[in-house]
This record gives structure tokens, C-alpha cells and sequence, in this order.
């Protein structure tokens, strides 16, 4: 049911983002390197299964969204779109996983 | 009475089908005067090929609702001091999202279509030869059908919502706030079959929530909290389900 998978994904997505707000303000109150960032997170199987839950909630969560956004604006409807959206989906999971194994690994 | 107000109201009505044109007239003006009055004036005295709908002219049928000055309203029961206020002309057109016929008269087909896809017939569990079902009226789920349950068919609900101008499918506030109070009414047996047919892009999922309908139902029905109860009554029946 795509209506309680968004209502559940934003759910998620609101403590997803205010823990990383808050760790990010948290974290740079000093000064920050790159180096000092991955020093923290390469390796790190925590950050991985919180990042990759954010990741997955966005994926979840996005295309829902925008699907009545096509249909009501643009009278985008049916198959097509429903195949846009899956590959949306894809997409952003395939970004947001890349950019989290590159500062995992 | 001494009038302070002037002897007519520029009226601009409009005349035709979808394509079509308003036409100004002059009416007299009158202490207590409706907008059907208005239109009825028209009709009677100055152009008798105006096409419009009414029947019982107290705000129980739910048949003269048309746009007023961009707004849908139950004409027989709009008074014109309200409409016009400062201004000196009133506008009456047909109501929005569904097809006009002629003048002020819309097909409401499709309105009364969309209450039967949502399944708004009333199923009852037993048949004629057993007892009364006996419900108290402060039953919590008898409060929330009574709250749903006055609605007189107007189509202002519909006529106010933007999802059904955006959606064409989407069954609209009237037809789900029928559901709910079939599917709060104890009586009904049909509960499972309303809420496959309420889910969905046509269903009560594409509601925003937006208020309009419960702004503007002139029974002061709130359709969107039946909806938001729909949407909730769905999530119980899945998640009871999947359990």
C-alpha cells in the first residue's frame, strides 16, 4: 500500500534528518577536516545501517511523493509513469548508496 | 422599509454549454432575497430560456447549487446582502467540475456515478423477520455517522474540490463521506467491499486535505474528517491483516 509506505518512510525520514542535522552541527563545532570525516565514518557499521536506512526511506519516499505531483500537474498517469517512478527510485538508491559506501569504505 | 441600498443588482449569469458567454441583467431588489430569487426573477420575467435547476427552495434537496461569484453555494439559501456586500454585481455560473448542460444546469451523472463506485448503498446483516439492531445514539460510532449523515447531495463539496478538478477518477468528498457513515453504521454489513473500493488514486488516499468541501458544505458536514477516518479504517483493515 503506497500511501502507508509513504506515511511510514516519512516517519523514518523525520528522525533520519534530525539525527543528522543535530550530529552534523554536533561535530563541526570545531572545525572539521575531510580526513577527520572519513577517519569517523570508514569502517563504521553503525553509520552504515543508519545512512543506508535513510537512504532507503528516501527511496521509498520519494517517488510516492511525486507520483500524485504527475498525475495532478502534468495528467501524467498509468504505466509509464509508474515506470518512471521505479526508476527514480532506483536511481536515488544507486546515488545514495554510492556516496554512502564511498565514505564507508 | 427605506431602501439604502440600490433598487437593482447587475446580475451576469451564464448562458450556454461548456463554451459559452454570461449575460448581464438588471434585477429589482428586495428585503430577504435569495440568489434563487435572483435567478428565479430572471427566468420568470426578464428571459424565460434560462435553464436552471430547483425544487424544494428550503435547503433540503440539494438541486440549486450553482457557482456564486466564484464560489459555490445553495442558492435558495444565500442570501444576495451576503454575496454582494460592497459590491455592485453578482456572477452566476454553473457549478465547477462537472459538465454543463445549459445555463446553470450541470450533469450530475457523474457526481451520483462516483457514490455508487464508492459503494454508498446501505447493506443491512439481517433480513425483515428479525429484530431492530439496537443502537444507543451516544454509541461512539452512531455520533460519528450523525456527524456525516445530512448531507443533501448538493454537489458544493465537489464543485470545491481541486483534487477532483486535477483527477477526474477521484470519487470526490461527497461519495466518501456517504462511505463513511455506511462504514460507521453497525448496521452495515458491507465494510470490507467499501474499503477496497475508498482506497486508492480514486479513493480517499488522493484527499490533501485541503478543507475546501468542509469550508463550503452548506450543512457544515465535514467530508475531509470522514475521509481522513477512511484513510484510517484502510491502514486498520491492512495492518489487521497482515497481523
Amino acid at each position: 500500500m503506497l500511501w502507508i509506505a509513504q506515511r511510514a518512510s516519512a516517519a523514518v525520514l523525520a528522525l533520519c534528518v534530525a539525527v543528522h542535522l543535530a550530529t552534523m552541527i554536533y561535530a563541526i563545532r570545531g572545525g572539521l577536516s575531510a580526513a577527520e570525516i572519513l577517519g569517523r565514518t570508514r569502517g563504521s557499521a553503525g553509520w552504515l545501517a543508519f545512512y543506508s536506512l535513510f537512504v532507503l526511506a528516501v527511496t521509498v519516499h520519494a517517488p510516492i511523493g511525486l507520483r500524485p505531483i504527475l498525475g495532478e500537474w502534468l495528467r501524467w498517469r498509468g504505466a509509464s509513469r509508474d515506470l518512471f517512478l521505479l526508476a527514480l527510485a532506483m536511481l536515488l538508491a544507486g546515488l545514495g548508496m554510492r556516496a554512502l559506501l564511498g565514505v564507508f569504505r | 422599509m427605506v431602501l439604502t441600498t440600490p433598487a437593482t443588482i447587475a446580475v451576469r449569469v451564464w448562458r450556454g454549454g461548456a463554451a459559452g458567454v454570461f449575460q448581464a441583467f438588471e434585477v429589482p431588489r428586495h428585503e430577504s432575497q435569495t440568489v434563487l430569487d435572483v435567478v428565479t426573477y430572471i427566468q420568470r420575467s426578464l428571459d424565460a430560456t434560462l435553464a436552471y435547476r430547483y425544487a424544494c427552495r428550503v435547503g433540503m434537496c440539494g438541486s440549486c447549487a450553482m457557482m456564486v461569484n466564484g464560489r459555490a453555494r445553495w442558492t435558495c439559501r444565500t442570501h444576495i446582502d451576503l454575496v454582494l456586500q460592497d459590491r455592485k454585481d453578482i456572477t452566476i455560473a454553473p457549478l465547477r467540475n462537472l459538465p454543463v448542460i445549459r445555463d446553470l444546469v450541470t450533469d450530475m451523472r457523474e457526481f451520483f456515478d462516483k457514490w455508487a463506485r464508492a459503494k454508498g448503498r446501505f447493506q443491512g446483516r439481517v433480513s425483515r423477520n428479525e429484530d431492530f439492531e439496537r443502537i444507543k445514539p451516544d454509541d461512539p460510532d452512531r455520533v460519528q455517522v450523525d456527524a456525516g449523515i445530512e448531507c443533501i447531495g448538493c454537489a458544493v463539496c465537489y464543485a470545491s474540490c481541486d483534487v477532483v478538478a486535477w483527477n477526474p477518477d477521484y470519487l470526490g468528498p461527497a461519495a466518501l463521506n456517504r462511505a463513511w457513515t455506511l462504514i460507521k453504521d453497525a448496521r452495515d454489513a458491507k465494510t470490507m467491499a467499501r474499503l477496497r473500493a475508498v482506497a486508492g488514486d480514486a479513493g480517499c488516499h488522493s484527499c490533501h486535505t485541503h478543507l475546501s468541501c468542509t469550508e463550503r458544505c452548506p450543512k457544515s458536514i465535514s467530508p475531509t474528517a470522514g475521509i481522513a477516518g477512511l484513510k484510517r479504517a484502510v491502514v486498520s483493515a491492512v495492518v489487521g491483516k497482515a497481523f
